[in-house]
């Protein structure tokens, strides 16, 4: 009993860090139609602007996540008219390659700036130690992540239902020359699309630092997880993948913990069957 | 009349690519003249020729057939395993092994392939991802039988034909290798030229149309897809002989990635691409990354980028460009 | 005697769009059969079902009496049906030539080959020049096809299914994109068809219609609304009401 609340609880609380790093890459994949490998360096800005900031300089956490969320959004358009734009409509093969060469270029360039070493994350007082619920004790900041991820998620999906913004990212995923027959500048909207998705794969890369270390090689050694989540949730969904990075947090840390032995096989094999049963994912259209 | 002058001309032009040019014996002079001219440097050579088989494996599917893969290594992988375990268990015979490695390599495609090749897109992508992920995963974990970690050790292989020891200076090694591409070379020039050939290039540019015409699109991509997983696990097995050991890496997505960045600058979907790519990254790898890992993958990444955007021909793209220019301006 | 081609409640479905609803279609051996309907009526995707690029939701579709509903589209080229597209879908890259070098390889069974080199078939290469001649196309056997004025383009999308030989022709809008110069030509090589080719054709010009046709189908949202002899169909006021009324009077 203990265990499988335990694996439910970490579980769910790596889930909030791949659905929070993931949506954003759903979207481009499926909005964009950009095999974009290189996602993750996102979510590792995120995390390194954070602890910089924090240790660095003292920012306090909330600050620093803020300030994570903004300076790669900020960046990520930059990116994204200067290199992503030119390949909307190429072939995936340039995507993937251009999209590698960006990972290799930042891989580099976080070891050369910070050092090959992962970035010590120190978590505030107030969300350190333990959370007694009196039947059992939490982690605190475990917790925090679960609760705040909750809390964003409800957001961007208030904020994508309510929102002007919102309704034109639906319109255009649901159908883009409709949309941009009725007047909607995608150009534009991509870029603010792309932003936010890099803006929230940075939240959680710095929310996640303390399961995911923030270290160099970030963007490449999660990647396939990142994936995972978004072809098995379904390509341009914006809920698929929260289900999904459910099922990714929870079977993954299930059997890391149960059959360590043998290792993330099953959570690849549990894929492989997936996509050969629904080829667009759990919640993409045939 | 005008049909008369054009049909020759139309034929000519379907026939050309497949008499052999001049230039065509090029890689074999220099590959030859190599041996002679840097006896110091045969086993990298031996790894550029390796390394040349699997991008030709790769050329075959992705630029003939359109088919991008991200998971190459695990029949890469199957090979060197293959080969690895054989001589390990006490069939050292590098031949037949080179033979059984490149059958387990295809029975895997070939498998494989019939599961995943109806998918399209990021879906097949994904898929390939996962095999070699799993097959990895699995060589991790199966120590008892591949060493894990700590690669497999104890091959201990016979000399080639009986006769030609594999020897401390890779004088053998890199002959063999050479031997080996050529046999390759001559089988992926046949194919690429043959109708069966021409059709891959038919179901890249338009699938559509393919269908249209009555050509089993599914069949056909699955065919190529066994013969490149074949080529790749003769190179796999080639690295495992040649090095007389298995490391993990040889399934990893770092090597299929790798194989996939030699070619497009070589020039993607060109026979020839290969030859140019691999010696030019790993000869440059060799110069500069021991020197500084962090400056190289810099560098290779921002050349990634700016042959993504600008050159998508690789280096014989650019090549093709400059001749035409040239003849132009003439 | 079964039909040439035959479908019976066909329906397809994209998501709440139901683009063609229960279709009884027969296509008589040697007809020369117009498919007229409105733009987004569902004709393009009728001609997808029968050659199976997409599949049915439900129905069945019958080529010479035997069901192919569950067949891959090779196997229906196969048994003598071929398809030119609304927009041309060629091979861009290679020559005129072997665009249609490429469809004569698989009608003889040889496309699949690695012995031979391309190119070294003499049949292959003198039945595509056959094809090519017979659209007065000849010349441009060896230029791309991306180099082509679109026009010309239409006339070897024509050129590709004419060399499958098929036995049942179905045209989406041959003339569409084609200058009047040229549309004479694809007029004339349809039709000097052999008479035993079934042929159904979709077409916009009703000019064009009423030279060709003998037999007229009129699609309305997916499903038949009439069907009938050119006569019939001009005269009907339904067909004036939804279709006619739309295009034909300026
Ligand atoms: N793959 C698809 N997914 C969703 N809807 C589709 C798809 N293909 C076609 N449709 C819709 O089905 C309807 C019928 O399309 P179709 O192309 O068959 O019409 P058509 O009669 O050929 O029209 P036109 O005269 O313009 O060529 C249209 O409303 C179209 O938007
Ligand atoms: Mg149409």
């Amino acid at each position: 009993m203990s265990a499988a609340l335990s694996i439910a609880f970490h579980g769910v609380a790596y889930a909030m860090v791949l659905y929070l790093i993931s949506v954003g890459l759903s979207v481009t994949m499926g909005l964009m139609g950009f095999v974009n490998l290189a996602h993750g360096v996102f979510a590792a800005a995120g995390g390194y602007v954070m602890t910089r900031l924090m240790n660095g300089h003292g920012v306090p956490f909330p600050l620093a996540v803020a300030a994570a969320f903004v300076v790669v959004g900020a960046a990520s358009m930059v990116v994204e008219r200067l290199l992503y734009r030119r390949l909307y409509g190429a072939d995936e093969l340039s995507q993937v390659l251009m999209s590698v060469g960006l990972i290799f270029m930042s891989v580099a360039g976080a070891k050369f700036l910070w050092g090959p070493l992962a970035q010590p994350m120190t978590p505030p007082d107030y969300l350190s130690g333990q959370i007694d619920l009196g039947f059992r004790a939490f982690p605190a900041y475990r917790s925090f992540l679960i609760v705040a991820g909750a809390v964003l998620v409800t957001l961007l999906w208030l904020g994508l239902e309510r929102t002007r913004f919102g309704a034109r990212i639906r319109a255009a995923v649901d159908n883009r020359r409709m949309a941009q027959s009725i007047g909607i500048n995608t150009t534009l909207l991509f870029t603010w699309t792309f932003a936010l998705g890099s803006g929230l794969a940075a939240l959680g890369g710095a929310l996640g630092a303390e399961i995911l270390a923030i270290d160099p090689g970030y963007a490449l050694e999660h990647l396939i997880y990142f994936l995972i989540v978004v072809a098995v949730g379904g390509l341009g969904s914006i809920r698929g993948p929260f289900f999904a990075a459910l099922l990714v947090g929870v079977t993954d840390t299930g059997f890391k913990y149960l059959l360590p032995e043998f290792g993330a096989f099953f959570i690849y094999a549990l894929t492989l069957g997936l996509l050969l049963w629904r080829p667009q994912g759990l919640f993409g259209r045939a | 009349m005008t049909s008369e002058t054009a049909a020759p001309l139309a034929v000519e032009a379907l026939v050309r690519g497949h008499r052999l040019r001049l230039v065509e014996i090029a890689p074999w002079l220099i590959g030859g003249l190599a041996y002679f001219l840097f006896p110091d440097y045969l086993a990298l050579g031996a790894q550029i020729l390796i390394g040349i088989i699997f991008s030709l494996s790769l050329d075959l599917i992705l630029g003939y057939a359109g088919i991008v893969t991200l998971g190459q290594a695990a029949f890469f992988g199957a090979g060197a395993y293959t080969a690895g375990l054989l001589a390990a268990h006490g069939w050292g015979e590098p031949l037949s092994a080179l033979v059984a490695a490149g059958a387990v390599a295809a029975i895997l495609g070939l498998i494989s392939g019939a599961i995943i090749l109806r998918t399209r897109g990021l879906t097949l992508l994904m898929l390939t991802l996962m095999i070699s992920f799993m097959l990895q995963e699995a060589a991790n974990k199966a120590g008892s039988i591949t060493g894990g970690a700590d690669g497999l050790q104890g091959m201990a292989v016979w000399p080639v034909l009986g006769v030609f020891h594999f020897d401390l200076y890779g004088r053998t090694a890199y002959l063999y290798c050479l031997a080996v591409l050529f046999l390759a070379w001559l089988a992926a020039r046949r194919i690429v030229h043959s109708p069966f050939g021409r059709s891959l290039t038919g179901i890249r540019e338009n699938e559509a149309r393919m269908h249209a015409i009555g050509s089993p699109v599914f069949g056909r991509r699955l065919v190529i897809y066994t013969i490149a997983a074949a080529f790749a696990g003769v190179a796999g097995a080639l690295l495992a002989q040649t090095t007389q050991f298995v490391a993990l890496e040889v399934l990893s997505f770092e090597r299929s990635g790798a194989g996939l960045i030699m070619l497009i600058i070589g020039g993607v979907g060109r026979l020839y691409g290969p030859f140019i790519g691999v010696p030019l990254y790993m000869i440059a790898q060799d110069r500069f990354a021991q020197a500084d890992p962090v400056y190289w993958d810099f560098w290779i990444g921002l050349l990634l980028i700016l042959v993504v955007v600008f050159a998508r021909g690789g280096v014989l793209g650019l090549a093709d460009q400059l001749r035409r220019r040239l003849r132009r301006t003439r | 005697m079964s039909a040439a081609l035959e479908t019976t409640g066909l329906c397809k479905n994209f998501g709440a769009l139901a683009v063609a609803s229960a279709i009884d279609f027969r296509l008589e051996r040697g007809a020369r059969h117009a498919l007229i309907g409105p733009n987004g009526a569902g004709k393009t995707t009728f001609i997808n079902l029968v050659t199976g690029a997409l599949r049915p939701s439900a129905g069945r579709i019958l080529l010479d009496g035997g069901d192919v509903t569950a067949l891959p589209q090779a196997q229906r080229v196969k048994r003598g049906l071929a398809r030119t597209f609304q927009i041309n879908t060629l091979f861009r890259g290679l020559s005129v030539l072997e665009n249609v070098c490429m469809a004569i390889s698989e009608r003889l069974g040889v496309a699949g080959d690695i012995h031979r080199p391309a190119g070294s078939r003499r049949e292959v290469i003198d039945q595509a020049y056959a094809a090519l001649e017979r659209l007065g196309i000849a010349d441009d056997a060896p230029r791309l096809v991306r180099e082509l004025p679109y026009g010309r383009q239409r006339l070897v999308e024509l050129a590709v299914a004419l060399g499958l030989e098929p036995k049942v022709l179905l045209l989406d809008e041959p003339a569409a994109g084609v200058p009047s110069t040229e549309s004479g030509i694809i007029v004339e090589v349809i039709e000097s068809l052999p008479q035993d080719i079934a042929l159904l054709i979709i077409e916009h010009d009703m000019d064009l219609v009423f030279r060709l046709a003998r037999r007229i189908t009129v699609l309305v949202q997916g499903a038949i609304l009439v069907e009938g002899t050119p006569q019939e169909i001009a005269a009907d006021p339904r067909v004036r009401e939804v279709y006619l009324g739309e295009h034909v009077s300026p």
